[in-house]
């Protein structure tokens, strides 16, 4: 590990301008991704700076540009997130993707920025002696051909195969959360499903933030689909593991008929996947076994699978199809 | 000097009870040092020692540039094989580093870096330049390169053997099963990673030139290992573990790490060093279990009696050391086929040193045998069960000795009324709840009762009533030194408070490794001889003072009996309908394995081996890229083992029994056994619950997605 210093922010501005001014300086939040990969090799900062003290840490109701939301600061812990009491009734989907995720430890730990930004768990990615574009741009991929139970299904490029980790982006993604952004040109706001980028030829850039951008929080709009919403994480173990697939739904009913319906994929791209097809073809029809089964196969006529990855479809239409049948009210078993 | 002591059958007073562990109080306070914590060197103000590792399968190291390393703050030398001490014995391809530029396998030891931090030692390892000279390698085990025959496979056992017209039984039985089984590597992942502390004293005045404190199953093991490697006399090398954070066998013998410790030290003697395995660094370096293939044909007739069996083993070992595991050997004892053939082949391959996991050899061996009478059972319209009690053998059907105890048909019929399994439904897929296909599945369970030789214990007479009783073996977290201490206190006719036991340290006599479920049977019966013994000389009365080092000689049992162990794992498994997510909600092993001489400490063995079991049949895999020959899936995050949530209803009961023929205690060994069968059961039961047959190991949720 390269000796580092360390730097606590007091406010915003200065942490933004430690960070931006220094290539070589990284923003510290829980530190439960980051602080492996400096014991790793994988990031060798020069200079942490923490952004646990900027002020971050409220959970409020506020009017936002396009109505009501729920302002999340970056410093949240991920379980104080899951287990506030308006998360837990307008968001379902947030708390429980959150309570999918890592162990009791990690989750205080956790912050809501260092969610957001935590970095593949490709092997290959995580381990130095081997080629990897993300961690070394140019230097090759070793998932393709190699070990690829977790790759990605959906969007991804030759040069990188990985899936992005996070439940809680997955949620996010499915609520249309926008994430807010500080820089050095100021505040912006950044839909969360523009903040992850496929890999392409630069899979290096997880995000399409630039260095030195500050998350401060998430702002969650209040949606009647948003009520009505769950997570389902499909893994091999009963907890403590990364998912081979997930799926964050929400659903808004006319009747018997779909007004509103989100469904976001975790376990399958570089980044959490809206399946906008597999929305659009169920919008408007009653949600039966059937109907959900054709509208997944309408998001996955662009998949793209190996030996290693074929399980990811009839596991995304199985976890998919009881996610929203039980949003339905449908009893599915 | 010792004398071989027939030991008498031991009455049990403290035996059988549950006496706390004597170590539990310094354990949960933290008060318990581990090797890398051990101050036993702390006054020499040790050096951190890290391992450079090699990035390629094959080759030689072309050069190896240390001037980066060096120049980090704190780095205090780099060592490779142009100047690290020259070993006196390199036979051992796996402990002879440092000596030439070859590379073996991937993650070879290529360097060591000391420095007067562990951070510095870890960034200057890390700045070790090393380029290679690469050859092609070969890392993959297939069917068609296992087929080097070892001259025998462990501990030495014959590689084939053959009963009786084999071809002609399967030819004519009335039902075939014919499989292929398969199971992955699996690493031992002890909670606490390798370590050494090393010193390497200068003047020999008490003969000891190497002191080390090290996380091992048997100290004896390691002088009697590494001392010749560094050209030093057993007895010239002092070892101590006091306490040890669990070994499954991958701290049965000394891997590398101890002689990288050795050679640092040796550097910059006399002063210590300290060396700790990162959890990364234990996938490449402290062994793991071969992956394997059984081709398994089971002939029976009509009424489901066995007419003949094969089981033919494809597996590796490695090309820098010979490991070949007796997978096979449990197909040659367990069931009454009159004729039998079973057969090892494995495929030499440029890897890291396979090396013993829990049960090796009965594992991945009991998976493919208990899997394929399921099968069996099925293609003759036979319960489980029944199938399986139809076809016990009146003796060994290997030694044609009689079975000292053999109780399985106990263990099924009991595991089958406590678990219910009359209720189960005859087809399978004929059960769902919710979400979940529900079904039930039984394997047998088996594993060798064996006592190792070279144990001596020392019973001294401490004046007040008090006895000292030293051997040492070490307490890998079993509860070894919680249950000597009944047995000495039963020995010798007192109170288990009256006992002082002193183990793990190679000046205490001698003591065979913590392994091969063989260490209470072996210094129990060691403890037992010396404290007869000192009775018999010393009377009921001793004066302070008054010593006996004795060792057991042999039971009738060893050479008389056929000595196994037998239980029975009933399991309960879900398979959810839309994911294929496999849960178990209950595991019940039924087992015979002699006298249970502590309860507390007996069912952490049966329960933690039952979970070991539940985790390699769901869950453990290391992934070897066959293009790096590197382990991939070489964290905690990565290879998955049972988590808590996992972990449901698990339960273990014990046979009431004795089994003073095999030792005086009456008990037969139960370290393993839990292990055994139980991935059988779990991939028996996945079967019943949807009717998918899956016969490779791990059983992950994508084998159930059509
Ligand atoms: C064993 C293990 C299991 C896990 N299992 C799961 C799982 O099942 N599901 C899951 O979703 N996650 C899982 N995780 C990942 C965990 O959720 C993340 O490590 C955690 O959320 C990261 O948050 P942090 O605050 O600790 O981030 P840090 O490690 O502090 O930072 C992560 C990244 O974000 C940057 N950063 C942090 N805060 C900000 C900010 N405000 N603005 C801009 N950049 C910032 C940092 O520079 C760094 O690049 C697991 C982690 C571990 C170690
Ligand atoms: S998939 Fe992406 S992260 Fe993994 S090795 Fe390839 S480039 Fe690196």
């Amino acid at each position: 590990m390269r000796e580092l210093d360390y730097v606590r922010a007091s406010d915003v501005e200065e942490a933004v301008a430690l960070v931006s001014g220094d290539p070589d300086a990284r923003y510290l939040g829980g530190g439960t991704n980051l602080v492996d990969h400096l014991k790793l090799g994988i990031a060798r900062p020069a200079r942490l700076v923490d952004v646990g003290r900027l002020g971050l840490d409220g959970v409020e109701e506020q009017d936002g540009p396009d109505g009501r939301v729920l302002h999340v600061g970056a410093n949240v812990r991920n379980s104080d997130l899951a287990a506030h009491p308006v998360v837990r009734s307008a968001f379902p989907v947030l708390s429980r993707a959150l309570l999918s995720g890592a162990s009791g430890q990690l989750r205080h730990q956790a912050s809501t920025g260092g969610n957001l930004l935590q970095r593949t768990r490709c092997v290959y990615f995580q381990d130095v002696t081997t080629p990897c574009n993300k961690r070394e741009p140019g230097s090759g991929c070793s998932a393709v051909g190699g070990y690829g139970r977790q790759d990605a299904v959906l969007g991804a490029s030759e040069h990188c195969v990985a899936t992005h980790p996070s439940d809680m982006a997955v949620a996010m993604a499915a609520l249309d959360a926008v994430v807010v952004v500080r820089g050095r040109q100021g505040e912006r706001r950044v839909p969360v499903r523009e903040l992850h980028r496929l890999p392409g030829d630069r899979p290096d850039l997880d995000t399409t933030l630039e260095h030195g951008d500050l998350v401060t929080g998430v702002e969650l709009p209040f949606t009647d689909a948003a009520r009505c919403s769950t997570y389902l994480k499909v893994r091999d173990r009963a907890s403590y593991a990364f998912a081979l697939v997930s799926v964050a739904a929400a659903l808004e009913l006319d009747g018997d008929v779909v007004r509103d319906v989100r469904i976001a994929w975790g376990g399958v791209a570089h980044k959490p996947w809206r399946a906008t097809a597999a929305e659009e073809a169920l919008t408007g029809r009653a949600v039966d076994e059937d109907a959900v089964r054709a509208a997944v196969d309408a998001e996955l006529a662009a998949a793209r699978t190996t030996d290693q990855t074929a399980y990811k479809l009839p596991m995304l239409r199985g976890a998919t199809t009881r996610t929203l049948l039980r949003l339905a009210g449908k009893d599915p078993s | 000097m010792s004398t071989r002591t027939s030991t008498t059958p031991v009455t049990p007073r403290s035996m059988g009870t549950r006496l706390d562990r004597v170590d539990g109080p310094e354990k949960v306070t933290g008060r318990a040092t581990y090797a890398v914590e051990s101050a036993a060197h702390d006054t020499g103000d040790p050096l951190h020692v890290w391992l450079v590792q090699s990035t390629v399968a094959k080759g030689e190291v072309e050069r190896l540039d240390p001037a980066a390393a060096l120049a980090h703050p704190g780095v205090v030398a780099v060592l490779d094989h142009t100047s690290a001490m020259r070993l006196a014995d390199t036979d051992d391809g796996e402990l002879a580093i440092l000596q030439d530029p070859r590379v073996h396998f991937r993650g070879q030891v290529v360097a060591l870096v000391l420095a007067e931090t562990s951070e510095a030692a870890r960034e200057g390892a890390a700045l070790v330049e090393v380029s290679y000279r690469e050859e092609p390698h070969e890392a993959e085990l297939r069917e068609d390169n296992a087929t080097y025959r070892p001259e025998t496979v462990n501990p030495a056992m014959d590689t084939d053997t053959e009963d009786g017209d084999v071809d002609a039984a399967l030819a004519g039985a009335a039902v075939l099963v014919e499989q292929t089984y398969r199971t992955p590597h699996e690493h031992n992942n002890p909670m606490e990673p390798h370590a050494t502390v090393a010193r390497w004293a200068q003047d020999g005045t008490s003969g000891e030139v190497l002191d080390l404190v090290d996380s091992t199953q048997g100290v004896h093991g390691v002088a009697q290992t590494v001392g010749p490697v560094l050209g030093l006399e057993a007895t010239q090398v002092r070892v101590r573990a006091p306490y040890v954070g669990g070994g499954f066998g991958s701290k049965g013998q000394p891997h590398a790490h101890v002689v990288a410790a050795a050679l640092a030290a040796h550097a910059v003697r006399p002063r210590p060093v300290r060396l700790a395995v990162t959890r990364q660094q234990m996938f490449a370096l402290t062994g793991y279990r071969t992956a394997t293939i059984s081709h398994v044909r089971l002939g029976a007739d009509a009424d489901g009696r066995l007419v003949g069996l094969e089981h033919r083993v494809q597996e590796q070992t490695s090309a820098v050391k010979e490991f070949a595991e007796q997978t096979a050997s449990p197909s040659r004892m367990m069931y009454a086929a009159p004729a039998r053939r079973t057969s090892h082949r494995l495929a030499v391959l440029d890897v890291a040193v396979p090396s013993w996991m829990r049960a090796p050899g009965e594992m991945p061996g009991m998976f493919a045998g208990e899997v394929a009478m399921d099968e069996l059972a099925l293609a003759c319209g036979l319960d489980p069960v029944e199938l399986r009690l139809r076809n016990e053998p009146d003796l060994d059907p290997e030694t044609g000795k009689p079975f000292d105890v053999r109780r399985l048909p106990d263990c099924l019929r009991r595991g089958a009324e406590r678990f219910g399994w009359a209720d189960r439904p005859r087809e399978p897929r004929s059960r769902r709840v919710g979400d979940w296909w529900v079904g039930t599945g039984v394997a047998a369970a088996t594993y060798p009762a064996m006592k190792m030789p070279g144990n001596e214990a020392r019973v001294t007479a401490l004046g007040g009533g008090r006895y000292g009783v030293a051997i040492g073996c070490v307490d890998i977290g079993t509860g070894a030194r919680t249950v000597l201490t009944q047995i000495a206190a039963d020995a010798l006719g007192v109170d288990p408070g009256a006992v002082d036991l002193e183990v793990a340290d190679t000046r205490l006599p001698s003591a065979s490794v913590a392994g091969g479920s063989s260490g209470t049977s072996s210094w129990g019966s060691t403890v037992v001889a010396a404290a007869q013994r000192f009775r018999e000389e010393h009377g009921p009365d001793p004066a302070a003072g008054a010593e006996v080092t004795a060792s057991a000689a042999k039971s009738p049992a060893e050479t008389e009996t056929a000595n196994h162990s037998f239980g029975a794992v009933f399991c309960e498994a879900r398979v959810n309908r839309w994911t294929g997510e496999v849960r178990v909600p209950r595991l019940l092993g039924v087992y015979s394995v002699g006298r249970v001489l502590n309860p507390v400490t007996a069912r952490s063995q049966l329960v933690g081996g039952l979970v070991m079991g539940l985790s390699a049949a769901l869950f453990e895999e290391s992934w070897r890229d066959p293009r790096t020959g590197h382990v991939v899936t070489q964290d905690l995050a990565s290879y998955h083992v049972a988590a808590h949530a996992d972990v449901l209803d698990v339960d273990a009961e014990w046979l009431e029994e004795s089994d003073e023929a095999f030792t005086p205690m009456g008990s037969r060994g139960i370290g393993e056994i839990g292990i055994v069968g139980t991935a059988a059961a779990v991939a028996n039961a996945t079967h019943h619950a949807t009717g998918v047959r899956v016969r490779e190991l791990p059983l992950t949720p994508d084998r159930f997605l059509s």
